[in-house]
């Protein structure tokens, strides 16, 4: 398959996987920052394979576990509501609310629907006139475009019963809460291919040069992680703090200008929640004012509930790499995918997820 | 006499109604005609056309192999099969699979009113030719109406009456360390092109169900001399499900070898689209097979023969670890866990 074979070559890694040996001659923390690729690295084992003085953490960019807990309870409050068509990205579907998950309320009469993409919640909404279609919009800069972009052809249409739950973060500031917290061991890090590729990384200079860490826009195939990660390696032996483009197949130094316009006229940056970090100043994305019949967190308003997270559950320190997946005490034992205590056991990018799926026979071995 | 022989007197249908009504289900007139007129010309053979209300059928020489398997898929009708021809092989390959020669089938149908009498037409001729391409007669059933929205449009159940083979006994009991994991075919075919047909996914006009009757692809490899261990339909949850199942009834693990998976490249790339992993997703015409490691290399040559195994593979062993886990090597020789799919990502495929 091109595009995707020759970034999976066996004989390709194992060259760059020498060269990492090379290169590494103390201990460094990197992180790498997206869910998709904390995925790939344990999957393909090259956590396993690098030196063993080059620590990955994992990052905090999985849309579905950063979603504040009060954001998923609204979910499902409305998603129960009789008149509603709920639609959904496949995994959030198994994330817990306080007391239940979307699951559930299918299996109570709700109408829940997995969509691949906001324009079917846009489709559902022709087609079925007097439901209200809402849909869960949840991702960062690389979804935002398309939710935008249904919202615009939604007015465009004309359609009354389509609205929106915006869920939308951005990830630079969620790095700037890593390499800020106190105690931060991130030394460097892989930066989120397809956020940049939307975005470009204009920023990422600025964002280098002030915390004076490292940074290289990387993708998510194996091959993209080593290379990702021998680039870093480098800056970093090198004393260097500057942003580098691994993904340049995808990724400009601009980014895609009509995605960020699209962006900007539906939505505008606001302070926003994080799950198990707080609210992270300018980290979000909510409706601009002329998109505020659109939005239905206002058509639906309801507080009747009152969020609780589960005080065993963890994630915030998995999400910001302060604990590894497996050495949290539920572990696999009161936490696992039928049962989850937090998203990140759950969402296709979480970590706890990737550690449950792939990696317990690597750390037996 | 056999259902071949037998040459049934088929009135030309008639029918008030272009859809299925509730008093189609309510046991009098427009019952029998629907029964009479839609179902028995159809299927008719000697053990069926009394219409009585069981079949009686000749002794059978050794055990009996009994299955039974609901189709609830949606949309009815896919690219590669419907959901007749599937309830049909359904129950014929999990006879198979189980070494037995597939003698009788049942067949029970749910129809949510309002179905369009064409749409029903169009799943019986289909059930029809299954089965009797399968040579396999339909000797009892029974038809439901129920009220709009009580089911989505058609839901059929099949029970499946086969004869135990005297030279099989693939049991979980008997597989062992270095034995052979083999599958005929590549995965995920069925899954997908139901869940593209099904959600309008436009990915690519080669994703064809593999439904298909296995007995004929059993009988080669068995007759083959091969010292088959084990054997299984990779139907819901995939490969991954069966060999979970498998490793949970015996103190092995299973090792996998990544680069050998056989997998359509118009499938791969669905599954690269969706996120989705191939041994996670059903297939409905597929053999999985555990043979001895001296047989494995004329069982792939006997699957071979035969039109639905002309890309039969060798994808793994049973490894001689006491955990219970199913295990794959990729292609940078790194070892990961295989896991069970959890949740529901694809339902209502079968």
């Amino acid at each position: 398959m091109k595009y995707v074979d020759e970034y999976r070559d066996p004989r390709l890694a194992e060259r760059l996987v020498e060269k990492l040996h090379k290169m590494v001659t103390r201990p460094w923390t990197v992180m790498e920052v997206c869910g998709g690729q904390t995925h790939t690295l344990v999957r393909s084992g090259i956590d396993r394979m690098i030196p063993p003085d080059l620590r990955l953490v994992h990052g905090p960019g999985c849309p579905v576990c950063v979603t504040p807990l009060e954001m998923i309870d609204r979910a499902l409050v409305i998603a129960a509501r009789p008149e509603v068509t709920f639609c959904s990205f496949g995994d959030m579907l198994r994330v817990p609310g306080t007391a239940r998950d979307l699951l559930s309320v299918r299996a109570s009469g709700g109408d829940v629907r997995i969509v691949y993409s906001p324009l079917d919640a846009v489709t559902l909404a022709q087609k079925n006139p007097k439901r209200e279609v809402v849909f869960f919009a949840v991702g960062f800069e690389t979804t935002a475009p398309a939710t935008a972009l249904a919202l615009i052809q939604a007015r465009r249409l004309g359609l009354r019963n389509l609205s929106i739950l915006a869920a939308h973060v951005l990830v630079l500031p969620a790095m700037e809460m890593v390499v800020t917290a106190p105690g931060n061991r991130v030394q460097g890090f892989l930066a989120a291919g397809h956020v940049c590729a939307v975005m470009g990384y204009e920023a990422h200079h600025e964002f280098a040069a002030r915390h004076r860490v490292p940074i290289v826009l990387t993708g998510f195939e194996p091959v993209d992680l080593l290379e990702g990660l021998l680039m870093l390696s480098t800056q970093m032996e090198q004393g260097r703090h500057e942003a580098e483009n691994q993904y340049a197949r995808s990724v400009s130094e601009s980014g895609n200008r009509h995605a960020q316009q699209v962006i900007a006229e539906v939505y505008e940056i606001c302070d926003r929640p994080w799950r198990g970090l707080g609210v992270l100043p300018h980290s979000g994305l909510r409706l601009r004012k002329e998109y505020h019949d659109m939005d239905a967190e206002r058509r639906f308003a309801s507080n009747t509930f009152a969020s609780v997270e589960p005080r065993e559950c963890r994630s915030g320190e998995i999400l910001i790499g302060l604990l590894r997946p497996d050495r949290c005490e539920a572990f696999g034992t009161r936490c696992t995918p039928e049962q989850p205590l937090g998203a990140p056991m759950v969402s296709s990018e979480g970590a706890c997820a990737a550690y449950w799926k792939y990696g317990r026979a690597q750390r037996r071995v | 006499m056999t259902s071949s022989s037998f040459t049934p007197q088929c009135p030309v249908p008639h029918v008030e109604s272009d859809s299925i009504q509730l008093a189609h289900g309510e046991g009098a007139r427009l019952t029998r005609r629907l029964i009479r007129e839609e179902l028995l010309c159809a299927f008719a053979n000697p053990f069926l056309s009394p219409l009585a209300d069981s079949a009686t059928l000749p002794a059978v020489e050794g055990p009996i192999v009994m299955t039974t398997d609901s189709s609830v898929v949606s949309p009815l009708f896919f690219p590669g099969g419907n959901i007749g021809s599937l309830a049909v092989y359904s129950a014929i390959n999990d006879l198979a699979v189980s070494g037995a020669f597939p003698l009788y089938l049942s067949l029970a149908l749910i129809l949510e009113e309002g179905l369009s009498i064409d749409t029903l037409r169009r799943v019986v001729a289909s059930i029809s030719e299954a089965a009797r391409t399968c040579g396999v007669p339909i000797v009892t059933g029974d038809t439901k109406v129920v009220p709009r929205g009580a089911a989505d449009k058609l839901f059929i159940c099949t029970t499946g009456i086969g004869r135990q083979r005297k030279d099989v006994d693939a049991g979980v009991q008997r597989v062992r360390p270095s034995d052979k994991i083999l599958i005929s075919g590549t995965m995920g075919d069925h899954g997908l092109a139901v869940l593209s047909a099904r959600e309008g996914l436009d990915l690519g006009d080669n994703l064809i169900s593999d439904s298909a009757p296995l007995h004929d692809l059993v009988d080669r490899l068995l007759e083959s001399g091969a010292e088959v261990r084990f054997m299984r339909d990779p139907t819901r949850g995939g490969v991954a499900a069966v060999l979970h199942e498998l490793v949970e009834q015996f103190s092995f693990a299973i090792r996998l070898d990544e680069a050998s998976l056989p997998i359509s490249p118009v499938a791969r790339g669905a599954c690269e689209l969706l996120g989705l992993d191939a041994l996670h997703i059903a297939n409905e015409g597929k053999l999985l097979a555990v043979v001895s490691e001296k047989t494995a290399g004329a069982a792939i040559e006997a699957l071979r023969g035969h039109p639905l195994g002309a890309h039969a593979t060798i994808i793994g062993e049973i490894a001689d670890s006491p955990s219970a886990e199913v295990l794959l090597v990729n292609r940078f020789g790194q070892v990961r866990n295989i896991d069970e799919p959890s949740g529901a990502p694809l339902p209502r495929i079968c």
